[in-house]
């Protein structure tokens, strides 16, 4: 357990990271959604994974025992120590990207979670089992818009095809694994990188065919890595924001 | 046993549990409205008051009916009562473990501990029956049959109109209100519901 004491601290900061960037970037949606079930759906999807972003936060946080709890970690932290893959810091774009984005996401969130609910990590197993529950509502709702999207008008087809085409190439980076996902992987901890992708294809397949979406290639390498802090110019811009207040007023609480 | 008088005997007259708060240090709570020191032996008390704890967000079900009160229990001289979530990111974690609280230290329970339990993850299963009929009451469809895969899969369950009883609905929105809820309208009366859906 302490030898991989440090692994799993960086592997809940994936897992925090992701559920709280993508969560942040949905909420951008408040207030400009095209119809108000959309909006309300959107922005409950982004509740649920703001709450599992604090539960592995809240974890992360126990194990680094340095002071910070899961606010500070959300807050205080900069651009390159954040984890999270590089699909989700991308911007909305139009209702097509959004969709495109959290089903590609979807899928992978709903296969990993599925995996560490089987976790030997307790706590793991307990996070996961909580918020698989909550991903198989968000992979169900934006794998039906996939599919609306994709085989409705020529025009909604258009932009599907645009918003997969300009997605597609930070897939490689949400499926990779690492050496430190496969040590926690190989002792029952973590999620293996390669059953995840394996069923987050098969998923996608399924979906894409249903919309009548030609299945890309596997993404090519990609030269920026989220795991490792390295991030497109847009989770700069979404921190500042979202760090605004933490930032201008420390500690600051209400 | 009345309601009310249950009540009276429970709080010594004090507004019911979620509807009025107090401010005040719980040590002055628990001698408040002339409540004695609970002990172990309040136990079964305790299970009573929260009875009378209602869900902030669906005030005519309360947190025994929803099913995420776990276990209450007695420990180094304190009431400890384990909480399950209804949702990861559900906003009224904090203030329904607040409302427990309150409502255990009025009725002469001092300081007691809440334990957010995680595992195993809430499931619609535990809402009573009473707590069912009380959602339909209130307009709200509850939860339709067990949880399993084929629900959270989509496939398609039989959801009854609260306000008109037809079964002919049919679903606008899986999220709805709140995340605990989905938009559905019936299509017989017209009438657009919530569904409270199974997790």
């Amino acid at each position: 357990m302490t030898d991989n004491k440090n692994d799993l601290i960086e592997y809940l900061l994936r897992l925090g990271d992701n559920a709280m960037i993508n969560g942040q970037r949905l909420c951008e949606w408040c207030g400009h959604a095209p119809a108000l079930e959309e909006e309300m759906a959107l922005m409950n999807v982004a509740l649920d994974l703001v709450g599992q972003a604090r539960n592995w936060y809240e974890y992360a946080a126990e194990l680094l025992a340095d002071g910070r709890d899961a606010d500070q970690l959300a807050f205080t932290r900069d651009e390159r120590d954040f984890r999270n893959t590089l699909l989700v810091e991308q911007p909305n774009g139009d209702y097509a990207v959004t969709t495109a984005k959290l089903f590609l996401f979807d899928a992978w969130h709903l296969h990993t979670l599925q995996a560490l609910s089987a976790s030997k990590d307790e706590r793991i197993a307990a996070i996961a089992a909580k918020a698989l529950k909550e991903a198989t509502y968000h992979l169900r709702r934006s794998g039906e818009w996939v599919e609306r999207l994709g085989d409705g008008t020529e025009e909604s087809r258009q932009r599907m095809l645009a918003a997969i085409d300009e997605l597609w190439r930070f897939t490689g980076d949400l499926l990779a694994g690492d050496e430190i996902q496969q040590r926690l992987a190989t002792a029952g901890i973590a999620a293996d990188a390669e059953a995840v992708a394996s069923a987050w294809q098969a998923t996608v397949e399924q979906v894409f065919g249903a919309a009548s979406l030609p299945v890309p290639q596997p993404a090519s390498y990609f030269y920026l890595d989220g795991k490792r802090g390295l991030h497109t110019e847009h989770l700069g811009i979404l921190l500042a924001e979202m760090q605004f207040l933490q930032r201008a007023y420390p500690g600051a609480t209400w | 046993m009345s309601k009310d008088s249950e009540l009276d005997a429970l709080f010594g007259g004090s507004p019911v549990a979620g509807m009025g708060s107090s401010d005040q240090p719980s040590g002055l709570i628990a001698s408040d409205g002339g409540a004695r020191e609970a002990d172990e032996s309040d136990l079964p008390r305790a299970w009573q008051v929260l009875e009378q704890v209602m869900d902030p967000e669906v005030p005519v079900v309360s947190v025994i009916d929803l099913g995420i009160i776990r276990d209450v229990t007695w420990a180094d001289g304190h009431l400890q009562v384990a909480v399950t979530p209804t949702y990861s990111g559900c906003p009224a974690t904090e203030l329904i473990e607040s409302e427990v609280c309150k409502a255990l230290e009025r009725a002469g329970f001092r300081a007691p501990r809440i334990e957010r339990r995680l595992a195993p993850a809430w499931t619609t299963d535990w809402i009573s029956e009473q707590g069912r009929e009380r959602l339909r009451a209130f307009g709200i469809a509850p939860p339709s049959g067990s949880t399993s895969k084929r629900s959270l899969l989509g496939e398609k369950d039989e959801i009854s109109c609260p306000h008109c009883g037809s079964h002919d609905t049919e679903v606008v929105s899986q999220f709805g209100s709140t995340a605990c809820k989905a938009l559905y309208r019936c299509r017989s009366c017209l009438e657009p519901f919530d569904y409270f859906k199974c997790i």
